[in-house]
């Protein structure tokens, strides 16, 4: 029987066993009515509970053995070979299990089995069956038993309600901790691996060394390899300092414009006209910049004498910052529009122009919600991956030139993480230090910027 | 002021004179300078219309260049040609039916042992006998002829007679892709003038090319392998989205099954159940930090977690699913919690008040009204987790395959990761406007997932 006709069962356990509560506790109610005793709780309650004891037992024995039974039937199979066939290391142990389970499935082997593997075979088909069937027998037996004494319980006492509703709150509280097991998970994860790669490479060779070069594990680490982050850091740092330059003038403005001047038929319009930005996907982006912008701007350097390559931090840079304009615009004229009309109005009272009004009055005031939003903008042009992987050029060196090739941190663990690299090496490891290092930045720049946004806000409802 | 006036105030007070003066200079001062500041006015609100305009342009700029470059791949180069099944060509036995009584594995080995039998067929001398009926020219340069062809039909033939092997001696009218080199030389994304060493196609075979289109023989037809085939290598006129799409789609329903539920009773148990304490702030805390955690981030933990720990299949959407599925968690919390916090007190406290328990007020009264705030908070997740590339990056998803995946466990890619594969392909010239077309397929998509969220938050939004 399959896993899947195996669930199909058991969901249409869970409606009969549904069914058998509400009918009973109905019953009960009916039989009760006039002895002076009332029901409880409502019968669907009492249906909700009787399910539930018959399907969550029978599910939780399904859910372990499907965990347990690969390994011990492997252990028993193992057991009963004959002594002088028993496999020697773990790769001859899982090529010979591999090798049964083929066998066992009846499709055959490309050479002729042993004796004792058509044996092995046999016995290895046998105990699938045998577990299977326990396991098929064991549920339905649970579940039978769940359901009954659960349905017996049915009685005018019998406080259904509150023990479905506590039920209900236990599993809300379970799903509210996943997104705490998922820091934990990235946290413990990053942090495990990275030590392992710190066992590899001295921490400080790779905070503060300025040579990036890691050679291929098979060529060994002897000296020649450099695993100094500085020229991933400095050109993640440039590509995001590109992209605020594009950003922040044209966000700013924007938002400026849609919140005093616009009229609201335009606001309405080119709003979400503008957020759309924020919806495509990054590798659209990185796209564009290979097939546009890079071109766009190697000629345009060309016409006046510079040699811009066309995979370069400026071109990366001009396409993140276009990427993050939305992040800038949207979150800015939120926080303008919440700047008090008293505050406009006093500075409009004494004379002043709108745009005076804006720029002594209502930026100030705005200020540390704007730098508040360009932190979260920064935060998300460090962590952008697909936009530098295909534009900055991949050439991890430390140069000042924007015009030139240049790799960051998010490549970096691209590139050490995708091809055939064995998991033990610090060619890969490294990848995981500098995931840590990106989430501790990024980390820091949103709790910084979170805490501005916050604290102005207070000021102000 | 009239000048008789200031001339008054000058005989009888000589210091008010001096006032006066100041003042006069004051207003001539501000008139002058009112000047300045309307233009600096102009000139500012000029900025910001530039701004906004700068905004939309790139907007502009962006689609249009996707959609110049992607749309004429959807029509690819394609010879309607008769082809005729010549038995002497295909000579095989019957097609193996299963005998009753017989096992998995043997029906299997025979139908295998047919397979192979087919595979030795030469299907490419069936194209060149089919080219010839209309190239008389085409069997003495044989090189030139097959290159018209692209090489992943013969084994498109090999499939229909595997599929209905009555059709041998017969004649088909079918139509067959052209080469990718011919379609990027009919369609001009090549220099013409170019010399014969930088051509990729030689020059009878671009000839016929030209004489084959003049005659109608190879048209432009809207192309169906771009939806229906895998990625190929070999073949790249056939090279398709299906196998993509698969994938993406199913990682889509991990999300769906997995984000939106888990998200939605989390956000339920915050906003509703929470008492207030240390543990719930930090969990909120935590929320909020997690949404902004860069996505290849949790590409790490997919690699280091689900398949290095669990040792769970590399390329595998189950994989990809449950990575993006981590990752749009918070999305889907957040929006739920905004849309459970614009509820109105009155209605919960409504419901109490006729003495509904804590559970039932939320589950029927408030989470009703909720749905569709719900609803369009998931969908722009999913929406987010269509588009995203880089986490899959590093759990493998960037191998080349080329088949559809049958199940979550099987290797796989994804659109966005198809697009990185494909804009990285050596044959530009054909690989730019397909890659274009992919990236229109999956705008296409994400648009409708975000239209339909617009269209549900219009038709069920409730102001209070």
């Amino acid at each position: 029987m399959s896993n899947l006709v195996l669930m199909t069962l058991l969901l249409m356990v869970m409606a009969l066993a549904y069914q058998l509560g509400l009918t009973r506790s109905k019953r009960v109610a009916v039989t009760t009515n006039g002895t002076g005793f009332r029901m409880h709780s409502r019968p669907t309650y009492h249906g909700m509970l009787v399910a539930f004891w018959a399907v969550v037992p029978a599910a939780a024995i399904f859910a372990v053995w499907s965990l347990a039974q690969p390994g011990i039937i492997n252990a028993l199979v193992l057991a009963q070979l004959p002594p002088e066939f028993q496999p020697t290391t773990d790769t001859e142990q899982r090529i010979l299990l591999r090798r049964l389970a083929n066998l066992a499935s009846g499709f055959g082997l490309t050479e002729e089995a042993a004796d004792y593997e058509l044996a092995a075979a046999a016995y290895l088909n046998q105990l699938h069956g045998i577990g299977r069937t326990l396991m098929t027998a064991l549920m339905a037996a649970v579940a039978a038993t769940a359901l009954v004494l659960a349905w017996r319980r049915i009685e005018p006492h019998l406080r259904a309600r509150n023990q479905m509703e506590s039920i209900i709150r236990w599993l809300l509280i379970i799903c509210s901790t996943v997104a705490i097991l998922t820091t934990v998970g990235i946290v413990l994860s990053m942090l495990g691996e990275a030590f392992r790669f710190f066992t590899f490479v001295n921490p400080l060779d790779f905070f503060f060394g300025t040579t990036w070069n890691p050679r291929f594990s098979t060529v060994g680490t002897d000296g020649q390899t450099g695993f100094g982050m500085l020229p991933l850091l400095w050109g993640t740092l440039m590509i995001a300092l590109i992209a605020l330059a594009v950003a922040i003038p044209v966000g700013l403005m924007a938002a400026i414009y849609m919140a005093e001047y616009a009229p609201s038929k335009v606001r309405s319009t080119a709003k979400p006209i503008i957020e759309v930005l924020a919806g495509i996907p990054t590798i659209v982006y990185g796209f564009f910049a290979l097939i546009t912008v890079g071109p766009f701007l190697n000629q345009l350097g060309a016409s006046f004498g510079l040699e811009i390559r066309t995979t370069s931090a400026l071109t990366a840079g001009v396409v993140m910052g276009i990427m993050i304009i939305p992040f800038i615009s949207s979150l800015s004229d939120d926080i303008i529009t919440q700047v008090p009309k008293a505050m406009r109005d006093g500075s409009l009272g004494l004379g002043a122009t709108k745009s005076e009004t804006i720029r002594k009055v209502v930026l100030p005031a705005a200020l540390p919600g704007i730098v508040g939003a360009i932190l979260l903008a920064a935060s998300r042009a460090i962590g952008e991956t697909m936009i530098v992987v295909l534009a900055a050029g991949n050439s991890p060196v430390l140069t000042a030139n924007p015009f030139e090739a240049v790799s960051t941190m998010t490549v970096t663990i691209v590139n050490q993480l995708t091809g055939d690299l064995d998991f033990a090496s610090p060619q890969s490891l490294v990848a995981f230090a500098l995931g840590l290092t990106l989430f501790v930045i990024t980390l820091l720049l949103n709790v910084v910027a979170l805490v501005i946004v916050r604290k102005y806000r207070e000021q102000y409802e | 002021m009239t000048p008789s006036d200031s001339e008054q105030t000058k005989t009888q007070q000589p210091d008010l004179m001096d006032l006066a003066q100041k003042r006069d200079l004051m207003q001539q001062r501000v008139a002058a300078s009112l000047k300045r500041r309307h233009a600096s006015e102009k000139r500012f609100r000029l900025y910001g219309m530039a701004a906004v305009t700068v905004a939309l342009s790139f907007v502009a700029i962006l689609f249009i260049t996707i959609l110049s470059k992607g749309l004429p791949a959807f029509w690819q180069a394609t010879l309607t040609l008769d082809v005729y099944f010549d038995p002497e060509i295909i000579e095989i036995d019957e097609k193996p039916v299963r005998q009753p009584g017989e096992s998995d594995g043997a029906f299997q080995q025979r139908m295998l042992a047919w397979q192979t039998d087919l595979g030795f067929v030469n299907f490419n001398r069936i194209i060149l006998n089919s080219l010839a009926e209309v190239l008389p020219e085409a069997p003495r340069y044989q090189r030139d002829a097959m290159r018209l062809v692209t090489s992943g039909e013969r084994f498109g033939l090999r499939q229909l007679v595997e599929d209905n092997p009555a059709i041998v001696g017969q004649t088909l009218r079918l139509k067959l892709l052209a080469d990718a080199n011919v379609d990027v030389w009919l369609k001009g994304n090549i220099d013409r003038s170019l010399p014969d060493s930088q051509q990729q196609l030689s020059a009878r075979t671009r000839a016929w090319a030209d004489e084959l289109a003049e005659r109608g023989i190879i048209r432009n037809q809207f192309s169906t392998a771009l939806f229906m085939n895998a990625d190929s290598r070999s073949s790249l006129a056939s090279a398709g989205l299906a196998g993509a799409f698969m994938g993406s789609l199913m990682m889509m329903l991990i999300v769906m099954f997995l984000a939106v539920p888990v998200g939605v009773a989390s956000a339920i148990y915050l906003e509703e159940f929470a008492p207030k304490n240390r543990l719930t702030d930090l969990i909120e805390v935590n929320i909020n930090n997690l949404a902004a955690v860069p996505s290849i981030v949790f590409g790490l933990l997919g690699a280091s977690v689900f398949i290095l720990w669990f040792k769970l299949p590399l390329s595998a959407p189950i994989v990809g699913g449950l990575v993006l599925s981590l990752m749009t968690l918070p999305t889907v919390i957040i929006a739920t919690r905004s849309t459970l916090k614009a509820i109105p007190p009155s209605i919960r406290q409504a419901a109490l008040g006729i003495g509904a328990s804590k559970v039932q007020s939320v589950f029927h009264h408030v989470l009703p009204l909720a749905i569709p705030g719900i609803l369009t908070g998931s969908i722009l997740g999913v929406a987010q987790a269509l588009g995203e590339a880089a986490p899959l990056l590093l759990i493998g998803m960037s191998s080349f395959v080329a088949s559809v995946p049958g199940s979550p466990f099987d290797q796989s890619t994804a659109l966005p990761v198809q697009i990185y594969l494909w804009q990285g392909n050596e044959l530009r010239n054909f690989f730019e406007a397909r890659t274009s077309a992919a990236i229109i397929v999956l705008l296409a998509l994400m648009i409708s997932l975000n239209a339909l969220a617009i269209w549900l938050r219009r038709h069920f939004e409730t102001r209070w």
